[in-house]
């Protein structure tokens, strides 16, 4: 193809960006790593948001500054904020969200088997999947509690069936993707079923699984602070729910920004374990 | 004794698209393999070899005759007959040793035997310490070795091979022949080998089956003696010279050529 066609294909703009093909004679500074670019907007962010509020553009009961939310932050974590501290707060939202992903993975990874290997198995659980998945938790949280009443269980209940369908789904496309040669080959060696089942099937799935467990932790997680919002003495989406009550709008922001940061520890976390655990997802 | 594939026809159900009075893949074919006997089977890509060989493995039903091992019909796939595939089909979530070691575990073999001895097989094809390596850390050539030292792992009677030096150079090619000549006389086992390389086939046959497609069969069987000469001693270049030998090999080119033209 030549340059011209190649220019014609993108806008303008993109055109500066797209690398020549022949090799670029050598360049004076090497590129910005795209981490330091997003650093760089991130702060541009928090420094809008601190000349906002320092010029007084929103009132600080709207927008505190960042440093009040940092000492919002400070605050709940030494003296607490509605009955609990911020680390009992967020230890009583993480523990839920990994109870229900522990029991999600229990009950899901079977069923996701059995979706996938086994006619009877599709037929009955294939149908409550595909009306459990599309059906927002907090539309039937309601009913969970009036079935279980308003503890621990039903929220657990309720994030678990949010995480259920993400972790059903990928384990019968990761079961259905391990490659019929492989199967023969473990077979031809003198496998039994079972033993394709265990040494071959499963970990042929284990890189979907754990995509699966990313979508669920990410679906859990948001079903999690909602079902808080709603009802729970402890807890990241209760203290929100609490200060927004005082219109403690720094209270709020630093509720938000832990939530966000353990979304991020969650995702990097799960990158590191397919890194350590499957390396040869990507490479074969 | 042997593995007896007995009149064998071999036809997939039609696809939807597909024609119904298509010829099946393999068409009424027989083919014995006894032990000690190390066929080679050459064809056109498309005539059915890979085909003959999952009928074989016990991997695909055939649709008409039967699969024998010793006289008893084929229901499946079976640690006697051994396959070393044509993409390598190796664990890639294993260590090449690993690979091989499961071989041994399904075996009954214990932890610390599995281990030295996959190493030793390992060493066998020419891949003394790399056991460790991942399997993605593997030049094609190398795939193939450890896919053939998993093979022999199982120590099978029959070893089915799809084309197991389809990756490697000229030069680990001919080391290859050699080290396959050596586990076919010192295994005892019969060898079923799949190729495109005349050769190759001719070199390492005791018989050279040609097959044409398409519907599969059999139009030539000769025998061949060359390996048992290697192993004799002679040197591989004298016999890959020998006039007799670049006779047959002119002969199976023709026969192949011949074949083609035909179904054109
Ligand atoms: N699962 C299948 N379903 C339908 N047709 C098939 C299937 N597998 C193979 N065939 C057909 O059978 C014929 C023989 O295929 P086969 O793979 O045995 O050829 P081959 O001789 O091994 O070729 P190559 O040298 O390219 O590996 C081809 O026409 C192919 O289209
Ligand atoms: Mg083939």
């Amino acid at each position: 193809m030549s340059r011209t066609t190649a220019t014609v294909l993108v806008s303008p703009t993109e055109a500066a960006e797209v690398p020549p093909v022949t090799a670029a004679p050598a360049r004076r500074r090497p590129p910005l790593p795209v981490a330091a670019i997003s650093a760089a907007t991130l702060s541009i962010l928090v420094g809008l948001w601190s000349l906002a509020a320092w010029a007084g553009w929103v009132s600080s009961v709207f927008l505190p500054s960042p440093l009040a939310v940092l000492e919002a932050l400070d605050l709940a974590a030494r003296s607490g904020f509605a009955d609990a501290s911020l680390l009992q707060h967020t230890l009583a939202s993480l523990s839920r969200v990994f109870g229900a992903l522990l029991a999600a993975l229990l009950v899901g990874v079977p069923i996701g088997i059995a979706i996938a290997t086994s006619r009877i198995g599709r037929g009955i659980f294939d149908p409550i999947v595909e009306v459990l998945r599309p059906l927002p938790p907090l539309a039937y949280l309601p009913l969970v509690i009036i079935w279980f009443g308003i503890g621990e269980a039903s929220k657990i209940l309720v994030i678990g069936l949010a995480m259920g369908p993400p972790i059903i789904i990928a384990t019968a496309a990761g079961v259905r993707s391990a490659s019929t040669d492989r199967i023969r080959a473990a077979r031809s060696l003198g496998a039994s079923p079972r033993d394709v089942l265990r040494f071959v099937v499963m970990p042929s799935a284990v890189p979907s699984i754990l995509t699966g467990v990313r979508i669920a932790l990410g679906a859990g997680w948001s079903t999690l602070i909602a079902a808080e919002l709603i009802a729970a003495p402890r807890g990241l989406g209760t203290m929100i729910q609490a200060a927004a009550g005082f219109l403690a709008t720094d209270i709020v922001i630093a509720g938000i920004v832990v939530i966000a940061a353990i979304a991020i520890l969650f995702e990097a976390a799960l990158r590191r374990l397919e890194r350590r655990f499957v390396p040869w997802a990507t490479r074969l | 004794m042997s593995l007896h594939l007995d009149g064998v026809t071999l036809a997939y159900p039609p696809a939807r698209s597909g024609r119904r009075d298509e010829p099946p893949v393999l068409r009424d074919l027989s083919l014995a393999i006894e032990p000690g006997a190390f066929v080679s089977v050459i064809g056109r890509s498309g005539s059915g070899k890979t085909s003959l060989l999952n009928l074989a493995a016990g991997f695909v039903a055939p649709s008409g005759g039967s699969v024998r091992v010793d006289g008893e019909r084929v229901e499946g796939p079976g640690a006697e007959r051994a396959v070393v595939f044509q993409d390598d089909a190796l664990f890639p979530w294993a260590s090449a040793r690993d690979n091989v070691a499961f071989a041994l575990r399904l075996r009954g073999l214990p932890g610390a035997e599995r281990r030295t001895r996959a190493e030793a097989l390992l060493a066998s094809v020419g891949l003394a310490g790399a056991g460790d390596k991942a399997i993605w850390e593997l030049s094609g050539g190398m795939r193939q070795r450890v896919g053939i030292a998993r093979a022999l792992a199982a120590e099978p009677r029959y070893l089915l091979m799809d084309e197991p030096l389809g990756a490697l150079d000229a030069m680990t090619r001919e080391r290859m022949h050699e080290f396959l000549l050596g586990i076919w006389q010192r295994s005892g086992a019969g060898i079923l080998l799949i190729t495109h390389g005349i050769e190759e086939a001719l070199f390492l046959g005791t018989r050279v089956v040609v097959l044409a497609g398409r519907p599969g069969r059999i139009i030539a069987d000769m025998p061949a003696s060359y390996g048992r000469r290697f192993l004799r001693g002679e040197p591989a270049r004298a016999i890959r010279a020998d006039p007799a030998f670049v006779a047959d090999r002119n002969a199976l080119a023709d026969m192949i050529h011949d074949e083609a033209e035909r179904a054109a």
